[in-house]
C-alpha cells in the first residue's frame, strides 16, 4: 500500500461545489415539484376531537389533504421502535400523522399537498382542529411523579429501567465499596436539553413512476429509510432507492428514521402520483424532530487518601420526551461512557427512562457521553477539592495505564458487545494537555480559573458497511458505500483511501456515499463509524481490486504478480521499469467483450488475440470487470480518547462567562487527514460551548418551547467562540487494518465538564447544572454571600 | 408552519432583477420572499434558507453591493436592483474569487448549508475594508451561524482572502 495520501491534508473535493452555489441540497430539488405542509399540534398533551378540514378546500392551489383516517392501516401503523432492549419494556413511539391524541407541540395532525408551500401554509392554516386538551407532563421531576401520564398505559411514565453492575476486584459491589471507603461525597447534577439543530433541517422528496419509487431525503442513513419506507408501503425492496443528497448537517437528529414525513411524502407520491417535496422549516425543526441531553444524576462515590476511586453508584433519570424511536441508546451511552479513562473500583449505574409531554429524544452528536463525562469529570473535580489535591492528580491516579490494553470494563456496550478498550495512552495525552494549556504555570485569581475534562469515546460501532470499488477502463475509480455524509468529508477521505490502497492519483478517484442505487447494503452515519466501518470497507475492497488487477496484469506482462507494483496508476514489474500497463488497460482486459464501445475497448475483443482460445472468456470462479466489493464487521467498538482544558474569566458585575482558552489533545488512532479531523473537533467544541453556556430548550409548564427560534434558542456565533489549540496523539486501534478511529463526535463531549470545572475554579462556587448562564451564575453568587 | 389566516393576495407583479449581471423577470405575488423568489422563481438555489427568520444568515446576498438577508425581504421591493448571489462570486471562467479559494484553502466549510451566506457576508466585508483585524473579521461574520465548524477555520479564511485579494490587486 502506497500511505502517500494517508495523513495528509488534503483539500476536500466537496468543497468546489459548495463553494459556488452548486450543491444538491434536499429543497433543491424538484424546483416546480408540489409541496407538503402539516397542521401541527399546539397542545402538549391534547385529546382530537374533531378535524374539520372544509375550510382549506377552497384555497387555490391545493391538492389534497390526509388526516390519520385517511392513511392506509399498513402506512397509519405506529412507526417502528428502531433499537428494542429487554429494559425498554414500554417502549412507544408516534403514528406518521396523530391518532386520536397529541403528546407534544408539534405533532403532525393534518397533511397538505398543495402546488407550492405557500399554497399549502394558507390552507394548514385553515383547517380547525377541536382538541380537548389534557394535563401534559412537562420534566423530569413531574414524570417521575407519575401523577399524570404521558402514555395511559406506561405506568410511572417508565419506558426502561436499567441497573448495571461491576463488581470491585475483591467483589465488592459499589455500595458496599462506598460504605466502607475512607471518604464518600454524594451529590445531584442536572444537565438541560439542547439539540443537534442542523442549518439544514429535514426534508423529503418523492418520485413516482408508475412502478419505482425514488425518494430523496435528507437523512443520515438511506439504506435504512429504504427498508422502513418499503415495509410501510408494501412495496418490493428493489423498486425502492433511496437517496441522501447533500446534507446541510445532521448532528445525530438524522439517523432517526422513518419519520412522519419520510412515509407521508413517498406514500402521498404514488397515491396522486405525483412528485411531492416537504421541507421542514426552523419551527417545524424546533418542536416536531429531536432534542437531546437532558438528565438528573444522584452520584455516590467512594475514595481513598489519594483520591483513587472505590466505589461509584450513579442513579441517572433521563428525559425521553413522547417518544423512544431510538430505543434506549442514549441512557445506556451515557452510563457505560460515564468510566472515561478510568478505573472506577466497583461501579453501579442505574437509569430510569420517563416520559414527557415534549418532543423525543434521541442522539444529538456525543449521544449522551457528554452527560456521562459530566458526571464524572465533576465528581473527580469534587474529589480533588476534598482532599485538597491537583484535579489532574486525582486523574491520573484513576487512569488505565498504557499496558493495561485491551481494558475490558466489565459492561455491555451500546452494540449489545463488551465495554472493552481497544488502545490508548491516558498518562502521555495528561502531560500533553498540561502542556498545552499551560496548566502548571497558571495564574489563578478571582474570575479567572481553568478546567480540564477527558473522555473516552467508543466509536466505529457495527454491525458493518460495505464498499464498492470499479476501475473502468478509463482509468477512473469509482468508490460507493452506503452510508451518508452531512459534511465530513468522506468524499475526500475515503479517496484518500482508494488512491493509497491501489496506488491510482487521487484525482482520478470519485466517491458515491448515500445513494441505494449505487450501495444497498449499509448501517449510517453516527457514532463517529463512518471512517472507521466505511473507511476499512473500502480498503478491504481495494486490496480485492488490486490483487485481481496485478493477476491480470501479471498475465498481460508474463511476470509473477509478486513483482508487480502499482504507482500513478500503472502496474509496473518491480527492476523493469519498461515492463508496465496501466491500469487503464487491466480494466479493458478484465472485462472480455464482443463489441468494442472505443479503441481501448478493441483491445478486449474476440478476434484481438488477447485471451487463450482454450478457456472460457470469464474464468470460473472470476467475474467480468475490474470491480470488487467486500465489507467491514468490527467485533466490537474501537475506543477513540481526548482531554481537554480552558482558562475562562468571569465579569465581576455581570457574571458574564469567557472562554479565554481552550486546548484539545485528541487520539482517534491513525489519522487520513488531520485537516478534516482538527476541523471536527472545533465544529464538536463550538457546540459544546453552545450547550455549556448558551443553549438550552425552555419548556413552561404548559408544555410549549418558549424559545422554539433562532432569535431564542443560543447558537454561537463567531463573537462566542474562542480559538481552539489542538494536538494529535496517534495510537493505533488494533482492530482494524487503517487502525483507525473514530473523530467525529469527540469535540463537543467534554466540553460542559471542562467549563464546569473552569468557572468553579474561577469563582469557588460548585457548578453542578449545565448550561448556566449570567444569570444563573449571578444567583449562584448572591446565594453564597452570608 | 404559520397558523395564522394569512389574507391571499393572488396578484402577480413583474419585476425585473440583475442577477449576477444579467437581467432576470419574474412574476411573483407580494409576499414571495426574495430568497424563494431566486430559488424557486429563478432557480438559483445557491443561496440557502435556515431559519426563515433572519438569524443564521444563510440566505444572505449582496443587495447593490451590501449583505442582506434576502429571507426577510419580498422580491417585490427590490424590483430594478442589482444582486450578487453566490452563483455570481467567482470570476470570469469560472475562476473561485478570492474568498471561496480562501474557504477552500483553510477548510471554511464542512456541510457547506451555511457557506453561500458566509461567502457573500466576507465578499462585502473585505470590500469595505481590505485588511480587517481579528476583532473586525469576528465582528464582520457575527451575523452568520455555523453548526460545523466552529468558526476558527472561517476567521482565518477571512484573513487568508484579504492576503490573496492584496496580492492580486
Amino acid at each position: 500500500m502506497s500511505t502517500r495520501w494517508l495523513g495528509e491534508p488534503v483539500a476536500r473535493r466537496e468543497d468546489p461545489r459548495l463553494l459556488t452555489g452548486r450543491g444538491r441540497y434536499l429543497d433543491d430539488l424538484g424546483r416546480d415539484a408540489p409541496a407538503a405542509a402539516f397542521v401541527r399540534s399546539p397542545h402538549a398533551h391534547a385529546r382530537i376531537r374533531d378535524i374539520d378540514v372544509s375550510g382549506a378546500l377552497d384555497v387555490d392551489g391545493l391538492i389534497a389533504v390526509y388526516t390519520w383516517e385517511d392513511l392506509p392501516e399498513r402506512v397509519g401503523r405506529p412507526l417502528p421502535l428502531l433499537i428494542p432492549h429487554p429494559a425498554l419494556t414500554h417502549g412507544r413511539t408516534a403514528y406518521p400523522l396523530a391518532r386520536d391524541v397529541v403528546r407534544h407541540v408539534g405533532e403532525p395532525v393534518v397533511m397538505v399537498v398543495a402546488t407550492d408551500r405557500y399554497a399549502a401554509e394558507d390552507a394548514c392554516a385553515l383547517i380547525r382542529v377541536d382538541y380537548e386538551p389534557l394535563k401534559p407532563v412537562v420534566g423530569i421531576e413531574e414524570a417521575v411523579q407519575g401523577a399524570q401520564l404521558v402514555h395511559e398505559d406506561v405506568p410511572g411514565n417508565v419506558g426502561a429501567h436499567l441497573v448495571q453492575e461491576v463488581p470491585a476486584a475483591d467483589g465488592r459491589g459499589a455500595r458496599e465499596a462506598i460504605e466502607s471507603a475512607p471518604h464518600t461525597l454524594a451529590f445531584r447534577l442536572d444537565i438541560e436539553r439542547s439539540a443537534s439543530m442542523p442549518l439544514e433541517g429535514r426534508g423529503v422528496y418523492a418520485r413516482w413512476d408508475g412502478r419505482d419509487l425514488r425518494v430523496y431525503s435528507s437523512t443520515q442513513t438511506s439504506t435504512s429509510v429504504r427498508m422502513a419506507v418499503a415495509a410501510a408501503l408494501g412495496l418490493p425492496l428493489p423498486q425502492v432507492e433511496v437517496i441522501a443528497p447533500d446534507v446541510g448537517g445532521g448532528f445525530g437528529v438524522k439517523i432517526v428514521h422513518p419519520w412522519p414525513e419520510e412515509i407521508l411524502v413517498p406514500w402521498a407520491a404514488m397515491t396522486l402520483n405525483r412528485e411531492i417535496k416537504w421541507t421542514e422549516d426552523r419551527r417545524e425543526h424546533f418542536v416536531s424532530s429531536a432534542h437531546e441531553r437532558a438528565q438528573v444524576q444522584q452520584v455516590r462515590v467512594g475514595f481513598d487518601d489519594d483520591g483513587r476511586l472505590l466505589g461509584l453508584d450513579v442513579t441517572i433519570l433521563h428525559d425521553h420526551g413522547a417518544y423512544t424511536p431510538y430505543g434506549i441508546i442514549v441512557p445506556i451511552v451515557t452510563s457505560t461512557q460515564l468510566l472515561g479513562p478510568y478505573k472506577p473500583g466497583a461501579y453501579r449505574v442505574e437509569f430510569t427512562a420517563v416520559y414527557t409531554n415534549t418532543v423525543q429524544v434521541t442522539p444529538y452528536r456525543g449521544a449522551g457521553r457528554p452527560q456521562g463525562v459530566f458526571c464524572m469529570e465533576r465528581t473527580l473535580d469534587k474529589i480533588a477539592r476534598y482532599l485538597g489535591k491537583d484535579r489532574t492528580e486525582v486523574r491520573a491516579v484513576n487512569f488505565i495505564q498504557p499496558g493495561e490494553f485491551p481494558y475490558d470494563q466489565g459492561m455491555t456496550f451500546q452494540d449489545g458487545r463488551p465495554l472493552i478498550y481497544d488502545s490508548g495512552n491516558y498518562p502521555e495525552m495528561l502531560r500533553m494537555i498540561k502542556e498545552l494549556i499551560g496548566w502548571d504555570s497558571f495564574e489563578r485569581r478571582p474570575g479567572r480559573g481553568i478546567g480540564i475534562g477527558c473522555y473516552v469515546e467508543g466509536t466505529g460501532v457495527g454491525p458493518y458497511e460495505g464498499g464498492h470499488v470499479q476501475v473502468t477502463s478509463d482509468g477512473r475509480v469509482h468508490v460507493s458505500t452506503g452510508l451518508t455524509s452531512q459534511g465530513q468529508g468522506h468524499e475526500t477521505a475515503f479517496a484518500q483511501i482508494a488512491a493509497a490502497e491501489l496506488g491510482v492519483p487521487i484525482e482520478r478517484v470519485s466517491v458515491v456515499t448515500g445513494d441505494t442505487r449505487r450501495f444497498g447494503y449499509a448501517v449510517g452515519t453516527f457514532a463517529s463509524r463512518a471512517a472507521v466501518v466505511s473507511g476499512n470497507a473500502i480498503a478491504l475492497a481495494c486490496r480485492k481490486v488490486r490483487e485481481k488487477a496485478l493477476r491480470i496484469a501479471a498475465d498481460a506482462l508474463e511476470a509473477d504478480p509478486a513483482d508487480l507494483t502499482v504507482t500513478d496508476g500503472v502496474v509496473h514489474v518491480a527492476g523493469t521499469p519498461s515492463a508496465s500497463i496501466p491500469l487503464s488497460t487491466v480494466a479493458v482486459l478484465a472485462n472480455p467483450l464482443r463489441y468494442a464501445f472505443d479503441e481501448e475497448a478493441a483491445r478486449a475483443t474476440q478476434f484481438s488475440g488477447a485471451a487463450d482460445p482454450g478457456k472460457p472468456p470469464v474464468a470460473e470462479g472470476d467475474e467480468p470487470g475490474l470491480e470488487g466489493r467486500d465489507y467491514y464487521s468490527p467485533i466490537r467498538s474501537t475506543f477513540a480518547a481526548g482531554m481537554h482544558a480552558a482558562i475562562v474569566e468571569t465579569d465581576p458585575d455581570t457574571a458574564e462567562i469567557k472562554v479565554v482558552k481552550y486546548a484539545v489533545v485528541h487520539d482517534c488512532g491513525r489519522l487520513i487527514n488531520p485537516m478534516i479531523v482538527e476541523g471536527q473537533i472545533h465544529g464538536g467544541v463550538a457546540q459544546g460551548i453552545g450547550g455549556a453556556l448558551y443553549e438550552r430548550m425552555v419548556y413552561d409548564q404548559h408544555g410549549q418551547l418558549v424559545n422554539a427560534s433562532f432569535m431564542d434558542f443560543l447558537v454561537p456565533y463567531a463573537t462566542e467562540i474562542p480559538r481552539i489549540e489542538t494536538g494529535h496523539l496517534e495510537t493505533p486501534s488494533p482492530l482494524n487494518p487503517l487502525g483507525v478511529k473514530g473523530a467525529g463526535e469527540a469535540g463537543v463531549i467534554p466540553v460542559s465538564a471542562v467549563i464546569a470545572s473552569a468557572i468553579e475554579d474561577a469563582e469557588g462556587i460548585p457548578i453542578d447544572r449545565m448550561p448556566i448562564s449570567p444569570s444563573e451564575l449571578y444567583a449562584l453568587r448572591v446565594n453564597r454571600r452570608p | 408552519m404559520t397558523h395564522e389566516t394569512v389574507p391571499q393576495d393572488d396578484a402577480l407583479h413583474e419585476i425585473t432583477l440583475v442577477v449576477n449581471g444579467t437581467v432576470r423577470r419574474a412574476r411573483v405575488p407580494a409576499r414571495r420572499l426574495l430568497s424563494d423568489c431566486l430559488r424557486h422563481d429563478l432557480g438559483l438555489t445557491g443561496t440557502h434558507v435556515g431559519c426563515e427568520h433572519g438569524v443564521c444568515g444563510c440566505c444572505t446576498v449582496l443587495l447593490d453591493g451590501r449583505p442582506v438577508r434576502s429571507c426577510l425581504t419580498f422580491a417585490v421591493t427590490v424590483d430594478g436592483a442589482e444582486l450578487t448571489t453566490v452563483e455570481g462570486l467567482a470570476g470570469p471562467g469560472g475562476r473561485l474569487s478570492p474568498v471561496q479559494r480562501a474557504f477552500a484553502e483553510c477548510h471554511a466549510l464542512q456541510c457547506g448549508f451555511c457557506t453561500p451566506g458566509f461567502l457573500c457576508t466576507v465578499t462585502a466585508l473585505l470590500r469595505g475594508n481590505p485588511a480587517p483585524t481579528r476583532e473586525e473579521v469576528v465582528e464582520g461574520i457575527s451575523g452568520n451561524l455555523c453548526r460545523c465548524t466552529g468558526y476558527q477555520n472561517i476567521v482565518k479564511a477571512v484573513h487568508r482572502a484579504a492576503e490573496l485579494l492584496a496580492e492580486e490587486t
